[in-house]
């Protein structure tokens, strides 16, 4: 007896509230954006400069008593909070302490960190720190640039690999699909004000890694499908070739998760924000898949005969398809 | 596609051999590190009956390599640090003041009388008496230059001679600053990198990035200050007369002499018992080249300053036929015979060296101190037990994850999920295998690469499994569908793969520190997992059906 998550024949007509999801897709977009710009993105120190410190004591974390030890050295701003973890044993409280860059320091900072050790260890004897971690603004500004750089690298190798072996449509669908994962991500940090840092990054680019996978394998179907159904309307052929591909997006998706989720658990705290938002990003990736890269294809419509050379027409059609 | 020829499998299978044989080692990670690090001690500083039993531990004939640990995982301190090149302009035009004002002083009745005013610390000022005669002081300085050798500035010279008014102004070119930069780097590279090794940790990072920056990354030491101190310790490097050579450090050292051991590796046990007082030290010293002797062997140039070329010329003058040794932080690197007066403050080296040998050597006589000082940009500690944490919380993760998808997947295609579960086991075994291989670092987001390559991995699998579903529908028998299946899945996964690492590459290049160790796990995570979805469970489920050739197959 097999376990199967989706039935062996499914007819499930994925473009009937198109306008709601796209729309709803578009609105989201917007949403982020405007969430990132009032918002802000909580950056870690990798992108502004400043100091980290881990700490762990076998006695509970009393934030106001570490603030009140600090409060003489004048660091300016200085975010303690304390970390919870499953993992943790009974004994062991970790908090981690973020401190800005201070003013007119071009590199890291021994002295202030000596400082605030000395501070703490007053506080609680048994306190030990498990990580320091100084960025000067100097380095913090270029990790901004290149992490930005590589984003944009990425969407743009994958425009063109699409691009070459699809067609121009299908590429842009792709990206825009990619577009849309990379902004719902960033907006739900800007929301949750979740650490944003060159791990998240990572994140974001793996995220699009995974994101066009599960693209390309549909698109894959599609093309297949429209040469062997010549005559069929384009939505059709799209809905065919996503009823086709669902068992195995959700197996895909499903073990991903599975593997994903495990790690989220069980991992520790120090990659969490980074699998969260790997494990989000393949949530939102598998959706734009189906509900952003194709709805853009459709759109735009696609050249039907795969075998003679596009016509390079405005679409690249050679009959009309969208009927909306 | 049911087919696959005799030399194929064995291919496969050889291919699979080697790699899980490769990823083995980490199997016994402790085991195996305790035997290299005892291999290595035995190696350098003879054996012990300890390091003997250590590296007994770990059969000599198995692979021996390992997954390098990073930072995040075994606790230690990383620092990115900026050499301060332009200090080293500073230096030489403050050295070259003596230089310029005696070429000029011998032009005092045309240009009268020169006085060096104040400037930026990178050029040198001297307002000079008779500003008509400018360019015949011009010209006396230019006189002072020399030929640089580079490539983007050919017929360059070191110096840039000009005029403001009645000052004139030097400064070294850009083909120098360039030329120089490109020294003060290399040279502070060669400097941590003695000091790190000095203190035997394992495996330390000392890489340049960019044009002025160095990382150093030390697994297993206590700070990020402990490694500065480290860093900031000055070299003393000095030339002392021989008295004897011999092979024990308690020999006998009477008066003012001082033992100290040879550096050499060929050397291995000799010491030497050398005068206290050193002939000349390194702070005389203004250059150091390779080079080659008369006889066509690579030596060493180098080159004293006026009082050192003094001292040196008296000694060598007085000594020919003895030997002198060049000892830096109290170790003999080299004690070259004289083998005769050398006048002129220059001299070279010759002794038993590689070119190599002798392009370290110059290194290690121009290092001495850290020639500029450095600015740290960005400096991480990691304590151990978090390392310790972080590899158990991972691990934990990655049996768990695992165990999780091997059952799903035997539920949902049953046999043929078994299969895949067999290929996935592999494929991790492939991972490790190749990243123990080209010597690659484990971080902690490098095994959430490797957790999310076994949700990837499976895709390839599923593709193909789903296309046989499918042919199954419609195809004529079993064998016609598997076959069909593999083929007609093949597009989908070559694509999609290929995008998956197209942004596996952009994070390699683009990225740095724990990016980069992800990229690395993805990007190999994705040439292993291609390889054994199409190559190995094929294989399996071929090598299956030809035995057991079921009429039916639910897949």
């Amino acid at each position: 007896m097999r376990l199967r998550l989706v039935p062996q024949e499914t007819n499930i007509n994925f473009f009937a509230a198109r306008k709601v999801t796209f729309g709803a897709s578009m609105v989201l977009m917007v949403l982020s954006v405007v969430a990132w710009a009032l918002m802000g993105l909580n950056f870690g120190i990798d992108f502004q400069g400043g100091t980290t410190i881990r700490t762990q004591a076998e006695q509970p974390v009393d934030v106001a008593a570490y603030r009140d030890a600090l409060q003489p050295l004048e660091l300016g701003d200085v975010a303690i909070s304390e970390v919870y973890d499953p993992t943790f044993a009974d004994n062991e409280h970790v908090a981690m302490l973020r401190i800005q860059a201070q003013e007119g320091a071009e590199s890291a900072e021994n002295e202030m960190v000596a400082n605030v050790e000395a501070a703490l260890k007053g506080v609680d004897e048994t306190i030990q720190f498990t990580s320091v971690e100084s960025v000067g603004p100097k380095v913090s500004g270029e990790l901004v640039q290149s992490a930005v750089l590589a984003v944009l690298a990425a969407l743009g190798a994958i425009m063109v690999y699409i691009w070459l072996r699809f067609e121009w449509q299908f590429s842009l669908g792709a990206v825009v699909a990619l577009f849309h994962d990379v902004l719902l991500t960033i907006g739900l940090f800007a929301v949750l004000q979740i650490r944003f840092d060159l791990a998240t990054i990572a994140a974001l680019l793996t995220i699009v890694g995974y994101s066009i996978n599960d693209t390309v394998v549909i698109f894959d179907r599609v093309r297949e499908n429209l040469i062997k159904y010549k005559k069929m309307a384009l939505q059709d052929v799209m809905n065919l070739s996503v009823n086709e591909t669902l068992s195995r997006t959700v197996m895909t998706s499903g073990t991903t998760l599975i593997a994903l989720i495990a790690l989220l658990v069980l991992g520790g705290d120090v990659i969490r924000g980074f699998v969260f938002a790997i494990t989000w990003g393949v949530i939102v990736g598998t959706y734009s898949s189906v509900y952003v890269a194709k709805n853009v294809v459709l759109m735009l419509g696609t050249k039907r005969d795969w075998s003679k050379p596009s016509d390079g027409g405005p679409g690249g059609t050679q009959f009309s398809t969208s009927d909306a | 596609m049911l087919q696959i020829s005799f030399f194929n499998r064995l291919v496969i299978w050889l291919l699979v051999a080697v790699g899980l044989l490769v990823a083995m080692p980490n199997a016994f990670y402790s085991r195996v590190e305790s035997h290299n690090d005892a291999v290595a001690a035995i190696e350098s500083g003879g054996a012990t009956p300890e390091l003997e039993a250590d590296a007994a531990k770990w059969p000599g004939l198995l692979p021996n390599n390992l997954v390098n640990l990073g930072l995040d995982l075994r606790g230690g301190a990383h620092l990115l640090g900026r050499v301060q090149v332009e200090e080293v302009y500073a230096e030489r035009m403050k050295a070259m003041w003596p230089e310029v004002r005696d070429a000029l002083r011998d032009e005092r009745g045309t240009i009268g009388t020169i006085r060096r005013v104040d400037g930026p610390e990178d050029q040198l000022r001297i307002r000079v008496q008779n500003s008509d005669q400018m360019a015949a002081a011009m010209d006396k300085v230019r006189g002072l230059a020399r030929q640089v050798v580079s490539l983007s500035y050919p017929g360059a010279t070191d110096i840039e001679v000009s005029a403001e008014g009645d000052v004139l102004v030097v400064q070294l070119s850009q083909a120098e600053r360039e030329l120089s930069d490109q020294r003060t780097v290399q040279q502070s590279l060669e400097i941590i990198r003695r000091r790190v090794d000095e203190v035997g940790t394992r495996e330390p990072t000392i890489q340049r990035q960019g044009s002025d920056r160095i990382i150093i990354q030390v697994p297993g030491i206590g700070s990020a200050q402990e490694l500065k101190d480290l860093i900031g310790t000055t070299a003393k490097l000095t030339f002392h007369p021989v008295v004897q050579r011999v092979s024990s450090p308690d020999a006998d050292a009477t008066g003012r002499t001082v033992t100290l051991p040879s550096a050499d590796p060929s050397e291995e046990g000799v010491y030497y018992v050398l005068e206290e007082n050193p002939v000349v030290t390194g702070e005389e010293l203004v250059d150091a080249q390779p080079d080659f002797d008369q006889n066509g062997q690579p030596a060493v140039n180098f080159r004293f300053n006026a009082s050192g070329a003094r001292k040196f010329g008296d000694y060598t003058a007085e000594n020919v036929g003895s030997p002198f040794a060049i000892v830096l932080d109290g170790e003999v690197i080299s004690a070259p015979v004289i083998r005769q007066h050398i006048p002129g403050g220059t001299g070279i080296i010759s002794g038993n060296f590689t070119v190599q040998e002798s392009s370290d050597l110059a290194v290690l006589l121009r290092a001495g101190a850290l020639p500029a000082g450095m600015d740290f940009l960005q400096e991480r500690t990691i304590g151990p037990e978090l390392g310790a944490d972080s590899i158990r919380a991972g691990a934990i993760a990655c049996v768990v994850a695992f165990a999780a998808v091997l059952v799903f997947m035997a539920l949902s295609y049953g046999l043929f999920g078994i299969f895949a579960n067999i290929a996935l086991l592999i494929n991790v075994g492939l991972i490790f295998g190749l990243l123990s291989t080209i010597g690659a670092t484990l971080t902690l987001p490098g095994i959430a690469g490797i957790v999310l390559t076994i949700g990837m991995a499976v895709d390839a699998n599923v593709l193909v499994f789903e296309r046989i579903r499918e042919e199954l529908k419609t195809a004529k028998g079993p064998s016609r569908a598997i076959s069909l299946g593999y083929e007609k899945a093949l597009s989908a996964i070559i694509d999609a793969n290929i995008t998956t690492f197209i942004t596996a590459a952009i994070l390699f290049v683009l990225g740095s520190g724990p990016v980069r160790g992800f990229s690395v796990t993805l990007a190999l995570g994705i040439i292993t997992s291609v390889f054994t979805a199409i190559y190995v469970t094929r294989l399996l489920i071929v090598t299956w059906f030809e035995r057991a050739r079921p009429k039916t197959i639910e897949v």
